[in-house]
């Protein structure tokens, strides 16, 4: 059984090959202006790698918030299904899945079986996501990957508006202005979005295992912050951003054998 | 300081400082002469009443101390008329600094001190005020008396700022002190960008001048978006006439008219302080000047 | 007469506020103390030329309503706060977009 997952983001584009329960190749592309063609590019490149065509694929399942864009899906499923999937594929005990991504975070609560019974999600405010971090790099002028790194040096946070991306980057320019270190304001950050995390998971219950994927799951100064915030410890798999991709190929399985 | 500018300070919602005196009034020791200190995130404002009317007042802005710009501020509004600080019976300090004006006999919130100085500017008629700032939305309802009977205050969100409309002319290169009308050159208004947050909505637009649109229905689709929020935090607080706005972005014709057909109201006209006129600017300032004078003569009966 | 401070904010996501009627409250600090965020306190408000003390939102978490108070479930109407408050000077506005 050979199944294809794609998660067609805003910023990027996540395929997964999942062979007899396996995964066996992935693929990433810019998500740009032409949706479908990058997703077709992560798709061919997963294949490639898997040394596979399409026509080996017995189903393809798109999600994401671009999943009506997809190429050749046979279906599509909810981001938080996805997530659900993918949590207790990852890990056997998963019950809480924490999602963020670019421009929207969620938190899924889900069964032994990997389905999604609750969630809630932050979406339509840059402050929520990704994107926050993003914007503060660079007004911090630091590169994004070195803000995790950056803020774990930092013993507190610098008191700043982490309310909203924009007023945000004033903020910082001003801290700046006013010689406030580096790291202090970068764990501030974290501290801002691992707040907003955390909250959004205590509506549903912190339920363990807690698994956190998504590609901010990759900062090391946002699982920090979060573990901190939570109290409890938080499972990361090894590509965190693959996981919405891999709960499509996962859910592509179930669906290939019902036709 | 300056006395007056050498040049027209060209920035749009970018004040001059500058201070007034209303000459033909004079001031006598048994006047209840008090003062109103409003010192804010960007500009510091002092105003000197007499009796309970305007008689001077400074407009200035705020540096990095605050109880510095308090006092700097107040001996902006007093100079030229011969008073000292001790001659006022009574000071209140207010505004986003408000806990720091050294000199004041007492704090009071912004949105109180705003209220009855739009009250004061306008008249009893006024009933909802909508003061957008460069940081800041505040929507406020009162009283024919300038008391607040409901109120909110943004500044989590960007949206409809006047920095948040900074970053949007930023992004068309537009100058800032023609979003206004550069907004209103549309054949047809477009329908508003679905995006309130500003970062989002910096990624639309530029989708949408990608599909072809000009900059002119790209920032109209923007501001009408902008002036359904603010109606909506106008509604939230209830509606009623009259109905003014103040602040930097009430110069923003793009979004007055807009927020007016949003709510089916016009505001009323703003005063010119260079004809004569008060400063809505200073609305804060004639508040807590007039509250000094009720809590002066308050204490006088007891 | 009423004098209604609207806690909270509206943003892309919808519109979140803890509103509380000054005239209406009395200081009892009831809903203080039920309140699981800490999100509560006492405040002097001058009204009518006199301070009265009431309940307010705490200025760091008027920005973060949202989170604080979501998991709370405001929509459901049984905010604790909201509950403790015999004055019926509390309540919510929740409107998620």
């Amino acid at each position: 059984m050979i199944t294809v997952g794609i998660d067609l983001g805003t910023q990027t584009v996540k395929a997964v090959v999942l062979k007899d329960g396996a995964v066996v190749s992935r693929g990433k592309a810019f998500s740009g202006f032409d949706l479908t063609k990058s997703a077709q590019q992560a798709v061919d490149e997963a294949l490639k790698e898997a040394k596979l065509s399409l026509s080996d694929v017995n189903h393809v399942t798109a999600t994401g918030s671009g999943m009506e864009m997809a190429p050749n899906a046979n279906s599509t499923i909810s981001m938080m299904g996805a997530d659900a999937q993918a949590g207790v594929f990852l890990f056997l005990k998963a019950r809480t899945i924490i999602d963020v991504g670019a421009e929207e975070a969620r938190a899924v609560k889900c069964d032994d079986n990997g389905i999604m019974m609750d969630f809630v999600v932050n979406e339509r405010c840059a402050a929520g996501a990704g994107a926050f971090i993003e914007a503060m790099a660079r007004a911090l002028e630091v590169k994004l990957e070195d803000m995790g790194p950056l803020s774990l040096k930092a013993e507190r946070a610098s008191p700043i508006n982490a309310s909203c991306v924009i007023f945000g980057e004033s903020d910082v320019v001003t801290l700046i202005h006013r010689q406030e270190s580096k790291p202090e304001i970068a764990r501030a950050i974290f501290d801002a979005m691992a707040d907003r995390i955390s909250s959004m998971v205590h509506r549903l219950g912190v339920n363990p295992d807690v698994v956190l994927v998504g590609g901010v799951a990759k900062d090391v100064g946002f699982v920090a912050s979060l573990k901190r915030k939570l109290s409890i410890d938080v499972l990361i798999p090894k590509y965190p951003e693959y996981a919405g991709a891999l709960g499509a190929a996962l859910v592509a399985v179930r669906r290939a054998k019902k036709v | 300081m300056k006395g007056t500018p050498e040049k027209e300070d060209v920035e749009y919602w970018r004040w001059q400082e500058y201070h007034r005196i209303f000459s033909e009034k004079k001031w006598k020791n048994k006047d209840v002469i008090t003062a109103g200190v409003d010192v804010g995130s960007v500009g510091s404002k002092a105003a000197i009443l007499i009796d309970g009317e305007v008689y001077s007042w400074g407009v200035m802005r705020t540096g990095s101390n605050s109880p510095d710009s308090a006092k700097k501020a107040l001996d902006w509004a007093m100079e030229g008329t011969g008073l000292r600080v001790n001659d006022f019976k009574y000071i209140v300090g207010t505004g986003y600094g408000r806990v720091n004006v050294p000199m004041a006999n007492k704090a009071i919130t912004e949105i109180a001190c705003h209220a009855k100085g739009a009250n004061y500017i306008w008249g009893p008629s006024v009933r909802t005020v909508l003061d957008v700032g460069g940081q800041d939305i505040k929507a406020i309802h009162c009283d024919e008396t300038g008391r607040v009977t409901s109120f909110l205050m943004n500044d989590k969100c960007a949206a409809g700022t006047g920095r948040g409309m900074e970053v949007f002319a930023d992004l068309l290169k537009i100058p800032i002190e023609k979003i206004g009308e550069v907004s209103l050159n549309v054949e047809e208004e477009p329908p508003p960008v679905s995006c309130t947050c500003v970062a989002f909505a910096k990624t639309e637009a530029m989708g949408l001048l990608r599909k072809g649109w000009s900059k002119e229905k790209v920032l109209a689709a923007y501001t009408h978006a902008m002036a359904i929020r603010m109606g909506n935090l106008v509604k939230r607080v209830g509606l009623e006439k009259e109905f003014v706005i103040t602040g930097g972005q009430s110069k923003n014709i793009g979004i007055v008219s807009r927020i007016e057909t949003a709510l089916g109201v016009k505001c009323l006209p703003m005063p010119d302080w260079r004809d004569n006129g008060l400063d809505p600017m200073i609305a804060g300032a004639i508040g807590a000047a007039l509250f000094g004078k009720a809590l002066y003569e308050k204490a006088q009966k007891s | 007469m009423v004098i209604i401070t609207h806690y909270g904010y509206s943003d892309g996501s919808g519109e979140y506020y803890i509103v509380i009627d000054a005239d209406k409250c009395i200081g009892c600090a009831k809903c203080i103390v039920q309140c699981p965020q800490s999100a509560l306190e006492l405040i002097d408000m001058l009204i009518d030329l006199e301070d009265k003390t009431v309940a307010a939102v705490t200025e760091q978490q008027r920005k973060n309503i949202k989170y604080a108070c979501s998991p709370c479930k405001p929509e459901n109407g049984k905010a604790p706060c909201v509950l403790a408050c015999e004055q019926k000077a509390v309540w919510c506005i929740w409107n998620p977009r």
